[in-house]
């Protein structure tokens, strides 16, 4: 459903990813891990059509990429909840943008963050909500468009290990329910193995993918609690060693 | 409840405190010089008895609320261009930098020159002031928006029109609304000025006069009305900032 093929990009006269290329099936999720830095933010920016790439090609469903379209949400860093709408009117936005009626729009939206366990906090703003809500949010919000592909930068990276937790048990039963294909990015290699069908080693400067894990382990919430989850770990770790 | 805390208290204070500060002033210098303070209020309360303080007071209430309406009506909407726009700053910005410094007030005899005497010139005098004032702190209010929040709107497939209307909007409406609330001190400031010639009409004119005939007290209820008509238009454009920015 997604093909990244030989993609670079660079900013000024300083290149950053360099010939980036995998498929992303229609039932599958990749991870993409990376350290600090190496041009995982630049790289989803790129699939969601916000920057333009220097050469290769994205497509998806065959289609190329040029700008945002609203069959591929983006979870920004940081959340990208806008301070100024309350999280029902930031979970409407993209229906709103879509020209959908605000009848529609809200009753979906409430749907959601209902679902997300988030009912009567429609009319509060993000800056009244703890970050674990407010991811809540932006997942509700990536949700609300149907969109056919989801990309996530680094959502959990800023919340504490148990909230982390609970939002990943999220993200992979809500996956399990509707299997809307999703990449994440992110620097933890437990993130990774716990949320990637596949995972893809990013790294060097410009970055390209090192190596690519399967994951058959992949799709239980258990898994955490399994030993092939710890074995994993250890063969990644044991291999970014070499060269993060 | 909340009104009553947080606008009538802090009122009530500064009033008793000028009282007291003036009272003592007023005994210390004397009477003819600085009325004593009861003198000064009892005349005021009498004068808002009658219709024709209200008179004036309308008339200078108008001007300035006119020029606000205008001023930030032109310099929000063109704050919000410039600040988004780099095609739009780059064709404004050097002719705002070389004409925010000039004192605006200077400009009045042109414009009296070219829209006479009346009304008209005494607003666009008062909304050229705040104008720049709005236009300027929108602008960097804009500039200063953060450039996730634009990513997080432009990801949604907004066009350019959405992307105003949802983002540098929103994002400006609090920065316009301070300006024009910091500045309305200075719209009564420049509206004593410009009310001080070539009208017979508003508070300024009321001070002006009443000093021409030495009425001190009638003094002092012009001075007491411009302070009313400043509380008012500072606390209005508060209450617009809070119900159109909920958020802020
Ligand atoms: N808009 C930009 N202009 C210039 N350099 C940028 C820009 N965005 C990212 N970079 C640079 O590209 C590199 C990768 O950044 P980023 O994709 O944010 O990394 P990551 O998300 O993996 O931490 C960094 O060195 C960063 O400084
Ligand atoms: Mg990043």
């Amino acid at each position: 459903m997604l093909t990244v093929s030989h993609i670079c990009k660079g900013f000024d006269s300083k290149a950053v990813l360099k010939d980036i290329s995998f498929q992303l099936d229609a039932r599958e999720t990749i991870v993409i891990l990376g350290p600090s830095g190496c041009g995982k933010t630049t790289l989803l920016h790129l699939i969601s059509g916000l920057e333009k790439i220097e050469s290769g090609r994205i497509l998806i469903d065959n289609r190329a990429i040029s700008k945002p379209i609203p069959d591929v949400a983006l979870i920004l860093q940081n959340y990208g909840l806008l301070p100024w709408k309350t999280n029902l009117q930031n979970v409407a936005l993209g229906l709103k943008i879509q020209g959908v009626s605000r009848k529609d729009r809200n009753t979906r939206a409430r749907k959601i963050l209902t679902d997300l366990g988030l009912a009567g906090r429609e009319n509060d703003y993000p800056s009244v909500m703890s970050g674990g809500e407010q991811q809540r949010v932006a997942i509700a919000r990536a949700y609300a468009s149907e969109p056919r592909l989801l990309l996530m930068d680094e959502p959990f990276s800023s919340l504490d290990a148990i909230t982390r937790e609970n939002l990943q048990d999220t993200l992979l039963t809500t996956w399990l329910g509707t299997t809307v294909p999703y990449l994440l990015v992110t620097h933890s290699v437990e993130e990774a193995v716990f949320l990637g069908k596949r995972i893809l080693i990013l790294s060097g400067s410009p970055a390209s993918i090192h190596e690519i894990f399967d994951n058959p382990g992949f799709g239980d919430i258990a898994y955490r609690r399994s030993s092939s989850y710890y074995e994993l770990i250890r063969s990644i770790r044991h291999r970014i060693g070499e060269y993060w | 409840m909340i009104f009553i805390k947080r606008i009538v208290v802090p009122y009530v204070i500064t009033i008793l405190v000028v009282f007291l500060v003036w009272k003592v002033l007023a005994i210390l210098l004397s009477r003819n010089v600085l009325p004593y303070p009861e003198d000064a209020i009892h005349a005021f309360l009498s004068a808002l008895l009658t219709s024709e303080f209200w008179h004036h007071f309308a008339a200078s209430a108008f001007r300035a609320v006119m020029a606000m309406i205008i001023g930030w009506g032109i310099a929000f909407p063109i704050g919000i261009l410039m600040g988004s726009s780099h095609q739009v700053d780059k064709f404004l910005s050097p002719f705002v930098s070389m004409t925010y410094p000039i004192p605006k007030v200077v400009l009045l005899p042109v414009i009296l020159l070219l829209f006479g005497l009346g009304d008209f010139s005494k607003i666009i005098i008062i909304s050229l002031i705040l104008g720049y004032q709005v236009l300027v702190a929108t602008r960097d209010g804009v500039r200063g928006i953060q450039p996730q929040h634009l990513d997080s709107i432009r990801s949604l497939g907004a066009n350019k029109w959405q992307l105003l209307w949802e983002g540098y909007l929103p994002a400006a409406l609090p920065h316009g609304f301070t300006a024009l609330r910091l500045n309305s001190g200075v719209s009564v400031a420049v509206l004593f000025f410009v009310e001080s010639f070539a009208t017979t009409e508003g508070l300024g004119y009321l001070i002006m006069d009443a000093w021409g005939q030495l009425d001190f007290n009638a003094m002092f209820v012009g001075i007491f009305g411009m302070s009313l008509l400043g509380v008012i238009l500072n606390e209005g454009s508060n209450f617009l900032e809070k119900i159109s920015c909920p958020w802020y």
